[in-house]
């Protein structure tokens, strides 16, 4: 396998690995791990290393919420400016161009219902180029980034056997 | 009332697992880190499962023949020949178990009468000195050392074969040890074997997870295969080990005498499972060796990853298991075990639960992420900081 890939796959998994756990479960030197690693970085291919947080197991109130946005394309620009210029909002945590009957997916985080309602209808729904938004609550999670939200749902395994 | 009178002396005199103590304990635990487990943490792949209920949706789900679907029986013989290059008629020399423990049982029962005494090499799976003595046959342990890299070597054999000994079970590649048997090695007993007449049952559970080499089974050796009992399943390179699917190969005369305790017993395996199983053999070489992968790159993180943190950890070459030593802690493996999982919430299995030879030794199993086990490696580490 492609050994940039199998470095990433596992930084994808657990990205507090050291570079001396990454060779030895490669079975490349440490040096070459640096090497590629710095080489990813240095070619935006590796851009954060990031955590996953169950915040309702926390004391601060996250909402999240997933806005459905159409947008009327622009000559010689597509959606590019539009996705750009929703990008600029710290409130926004990703933005994609999906296929379908619409064209951008937003997700923006809030403290409460009523701020991320405020800020659909003040900052997103009037820019340029927007045609409509859906805004839909996430309730609950069960998965995120291959991680199971539920205890037991992971490894249903006993715990131990023979 | 006393139900105790009533119960077989056989039974009475098997002493309860260590494992089952240990799991009592573990279970009353919260929010621990386990890697006490003996079964993949793969799902099994998805072919097998839609073949599985595609069987159940066709109405599959009749008795099969007491040997097994034929179908499966070819596809075995087809495994058999292209993984290890052994050669058995579909027709008279395979049979298909309730997963390698009843093969296990079977092949106890078929062999052994009264006072017969089998070769049991410790540590290992703890099913076995047990089946030989519901059977009225005498357990000879067979201890091996981490200096031997936990394999028989001809002199552990010899020293311990009388004229009532009749069969040596092989447990490799082993669990708890990890340990496998080279062909040279193998080929060091072979004679031994030969020469005293012996029989050899075989287990081979995890011959698909070897990680230098491929696997050799002593039924390949000239002269082995009308000696050897094979046992084989599709539990651990399967990850299939809920649907309690075995097999045996062996020369025909030891299958039919099998076969009649089977067609009494048990009548034959699921025949949901013995479809899925065929889709496994055509099918998911593919998966097999993913997971082989993935289990080898996880081996040499645990491993490396003990060996920092102080333990000694002999290097397995096969199954799914580290069996690190924890000798230099002066703890006995259960206090070792208790503590840990006590303290930083760690479950390991002690190395006693295998044998008195396992003593001083704990089974880690690394059929977990690398995610998991380094977690739980960094409390193990914490842990040792304090009684290293």
């Amino acid at each position: 396998m492609d050994k940039a890939i199998e470095i990433l796959d596992l930084l994808c998994e657990n990205s507090r690995l050291t570079e001396k756990q990454i060779a030895t479960i490669t079975g490349l030197s440490e040096e070459e791990v640096k090497n590629t690693i710095k080489n990813l970085e240095d070619k935006k291919v590796l851009l954060k290393y990031t955590t996953l947080v169950n915040w309702e197991k926390t004391d601060r109130e996250v909402i999240t919420a997933l806005i459905d946005v159409r947008v009327a394309p622009q000559q010689g620009h597509g959606f590019n400016r539009v996705a750009h210029r929703i990008c600029q909002y710290e409130e926004v945590k990703s933005v994609s161009l999906i296929s379908g009957t619409y064209d951008l997916s937003v997700e923006v985080e809030g403290k409460t219902m009523k701020e991320i309602a405020l800020f659909v209808a003040e900052r997103l729904a009037p820019i340029e180029g927007v045609l409509s938004t859906t805004t839909h609550f996430v309730l609950k999670r069960y998965k995120k980034d291959g991680v199971f939200y539920e205890e037991g749902q992971n490894d249903k395994r006993l715990v131990v056997t023979p | 009332m006393n139900t105790d009178k009533y119960i077989s002396n056989a039974v009475k005199s098997i002493p309860p697992s260590g494992i089952r103590k240990f799991f009592d304990l573990v279970t009353n635990s919260k929010d621990i880190i386990s890697l006490g487990v003996g079964e993949p943490d793969f799902v099994t792949p998805w072919e097998i499962r839609k073949e599985g209920i595609d069987a159940l949706d066709r109405g599959s789900t009749t008795y099969t023949s007491n040997l097994g679907l034929p179908e499966l029986r070819i596809a075995i013989s087809y495994f058999l020949k292209t993984h290890y290059n052994l050669t058995y008629d579909p027709e008279k020399e395979i049979m298909v178990t309730i997963g390698a423990s009843e093969a296990i049982d079977l092949a106890l029962r078929a062999l052994l009468n009264d006072g017969d005494e089998v070769l049991v090499p410790e540590p290992s799976y703890v099913s076995y000195a047990p089946c030989v003595t519901l059977t009225r046959g005498i357990p000879v342990f067979v201890p091996t050392d981490e200096k031997n890299n936990f394999i028989i070597t001809p002199d552990d054999l010899k020293s311990k074969i009388t004229p009532k000994t009749k069969v040596l079970i092989l447990p490799y590649p082993n669990n708890p040890t990890g340990a496998i048997m080279k062909k040279e090695e193998l080929e060091e007993i072979v004679n031994i074997i030969i020469e005293y007449d012996l029989l050899v049952i075989s287990d081979e559970i995890y011959s698909e997870l070897t990680y230098e080499g491929r696997h050799i089974s002593i039924a390949s050796l000239p002269g082995m295969k009308e000696r050897t009992i094979l046992i084989n399943g599709f539990s651990k390179a399967f990850a299939m080990t809920g649907w309690r699917l075995g097999y045996i190969a062996a020369e025909h005369g030891f299958i039919e005498a099998m076969n009649k305790i089977h067609q009494y017993t048990t009548i034959c395996a699921p025949i949901t499972a013995q479809y899925a199983a065929i889709k496994g053999i055509y099918q998911c070489e593919e998966d097999i060796v993913k997971m082989r992968e993935t289990y080898d790159k996880r081996r040499k993180f645990i491993v490396n990853g003990f060996r920092e943190i102080g333990f000694d950890c002999f290097e397995p070459k096969g199954a799914f298991y580290i069996f690190p030593s924890i000798k230099k802690t002066g703890m006995t493996s259960q206090e070792f075990c208790e503590k840990l999982l006590k303290e930083e919430k760690v479950a390991v299995v002690p190395g006693d639960a295998f044998g008195p030879s396992g003593e001083g030794f704990i089974r880690v199993s690394y059929a977990y992420s690398i995610d998991k086990i380094k977690r739980a490696l960094e409390r193990i580490k914490h842990f040792a900081e304090r009684i290293l």
